[in-house]
C-alpha cells in the first residue's frame, strides 16, 4: 500500500516536471487586440514616421524555464497597413513598396531563439516579405507573465528589427536615410 | 461671337467650356500619368499631385456650370444632314463623355477625403471630404479613378475622331459649330 502511494507520488512528481518542462502554447491576443505589429522609418533624416498593421495572427510557445525552446510564427496581412493617412497607405499598398496584390501576406517563422540575458532573447527567423525570405533576427524582451483577471494566464514580449528595404525588394529610393524600415512588435499571447 | 447658343450655332460661353473642358481632361490625364512616376526627391514630387486636384475640382466646378449652361441656352439643333442613327450616336456619346467626366472627377476626390482630409484649391480654399470610411475606399477609388481614366481618354479621342470624320469625310459643319461658327 505505502508502495504504491510512492510510486503514484514520484509517477506524478515525474509528470508534473515534465509538464513544467513542457512550452505552454499562446495565441496572440487578436480578440482583444493586445498586440501590434508597428513600423518606423525616417523620413528625409528628419523625423519618424511611424505605421501599423492593423490585421494579423499568430501564436507561440514559450516556457520561462527553457526559453531557447521558444517558437513563434505570425501572419500578417500586409494590405492593413496605416500610417494614418490613406493616399499614403494606397501608395505603401502599391507596387512601389508592399505590392500586396502579389503578396497579400507576410510571415515570420522562428527557427532559433538565443538567450541574451534576463528576460532578454534573439529570435532568429524567417520573414518573407514581398515574397522575399530572409533571415532576420529579432531582439525579443521577455515583459511578463501571469493570471489576468478573466480567468486566463497571459505572457506578454517586446521585440523588435531593422530591415533593409532593398533586401526586400522594395526599390523606392526615399533617401539615404530611409533606406532601412524598424519593424516594432508588442505581443502578448494567451494561453491555450 | 454671340454668349448664348442660338437654334444652329454654338455661341462664346458653350465654345469655351468645351474646348477648356477638352484641354483640362487631356492635361490632367497627362499630369496624372506622369506623376505617379515621380522620383520621391522631385521638385514636383508633392507640386504635381497639388495641381492635379486643384485643377481636377475647378474642372469639376466647369462642368455643373456646363450643365446648368445647357439648361440655360440649350444646344443647338442637330444638323439636317445628320440621320436619326448619327444623331443618336451623337446624344449617346456625349451622354457617356458626361458621366465618365463626373465619375473620374468623383473617384479621384474619394482617394484624397478617403480618410477625412480635404483637399486644397491652389491653397486657396478648402474642399471638405464628405464620403469617407468605405472599407479600402482609397484603393478602390483609385482603380476606378485609373481605368476610367483611360477609357475617358480613349473615348474622348474617338469623340474628336467623329468629329475630324464630320468634317473631312462627311464635310459638313459639326468640327465648325464647335468654333462658334
Amino acid at each position: 500500500m505505502l508502495k504504491k502511494t510512492l510510486a503514484a507520488f514520484a509517477l506524478g512528481g515525474a509528470l508534473l516536471s515534465a509538464g513544467q518542462a513542457m512550452a505552454a502554447d499562446y495565441v496572440i491576443d487578436k480578440e482583444g487586440q493586445h498586440a501590434f505589429v508597428n513600423f518606423k522609418i525616417s523620413h528625409l533624416g528628419y523625423s519618424w514616421l511611424y505605421g501599423t498593421f492593423k490585421d494579423f495572427d499568430g501564436s507561440f510557445s514559450f516556457d520561462a524555464a527553457n526559453p531557447e525552446a521558444s517558437k513563434v510564427s505570425v501572419t500578417l496581412n500586409t494590405a492593413s497597413v496605416d500610417s494614418n493617412h490613406a493616399e499614403r497607405d494606397k501608395h505603401l499598398r502599391s507596387d512601389d513598396f508592399l505590392n500586396v496584390d502579389k503578396h497579400p501576406t507576410a510571415t515570420f517563422e522562428s527557427t532559433a531563439v538565443k538567450s541574451t540575458g534576463e528576460g532578454t532573447a534573439d529570435i532568429t527567423g524567417n520573414l518573407t516579405l514581398n515574397g522575399v525570405t530572409k533571415p532576420v533576427v529579432i531582439a525579443a524582451e521577455f515583459i511578463g507573465e501571469g493570471s489576468d483577471p478573466w480567468g486566463g494566464y497571459r505572457a506578454g514580449f517586446a521585440g523588435s528589427t531593422t530591415l533593409k528595404l532593398k533586401d526586400f525588394g522594395i526599390t523606392k529610393d526615399l533617401g539615404p536615410a530611409s533606406e532601412t524600415v524598424e519593424l516594432i512588435l508588442s505581443v502578448e499571447g494567451i494561453r491555450k | 461671337m454671340q454668349l448664348r447658343n442660338s437654334s444652329s450655332r454654338y455661341g462664346l460661353v458653350s465654345v469655351l467650356l468645351h474646348w477648356l473642358v477638352a484641354l483640362a481632361v487631356f492635361g490632367l490625364f497627362g499630369l496624372g500619368f506622369w506623376m505617379v512616376g515621380l522620383d520621391y526627391y522631385s521638385n514636383w514630387y508633392r507640386r504635381a499631385p497639388d495641381l492635379h486636384k486643384s485643377i481636377g475640382l475647378l474642372l469639376f466646378a466647369m462642368m455643373l456650370l456646363r450643365l446648368l449652361w445647357r439648361v440655360i441656352s440649350p444646344a443647338p439643333a442637330a444638323l439636317a444632314s445628320h440621320d436619326r442613327l448619327t444623331r443618336l450616336a451623337s446624344k449617346l456619346g456625349h451622354g457617356l463623355l458626361y458621366v465618365g467626366l463626373f465619375a473620374v472627377m468623383i473617384s479621384g476626390y474619394l482617394i484624397s477625403t478617403a480618410d477625412g482630409r480635404p483637399i486644397s484649391v491652389f491653397g486657396l480654399f478648402e474642399v471638405p471630404a464628405t464620403l469617407t470610411g468605405i472599407p479600402d475606399q482609397a484603393d478602390l477609388a483609385g482603380l476606378v479613378h485609373e481605368y476610367l481614366a483611360w477609357g475617358l481618354v480613349i473615348f474622348a479621342g474617338i469623340h474628336g475622331l467623329a468629329a475630324l470624320k464630320h468634317h473631312f469625310i462627311d464635310r459638313d459643319s459639326t468640327l465648325i459649330r464647335m468654333l462658334g461658327r
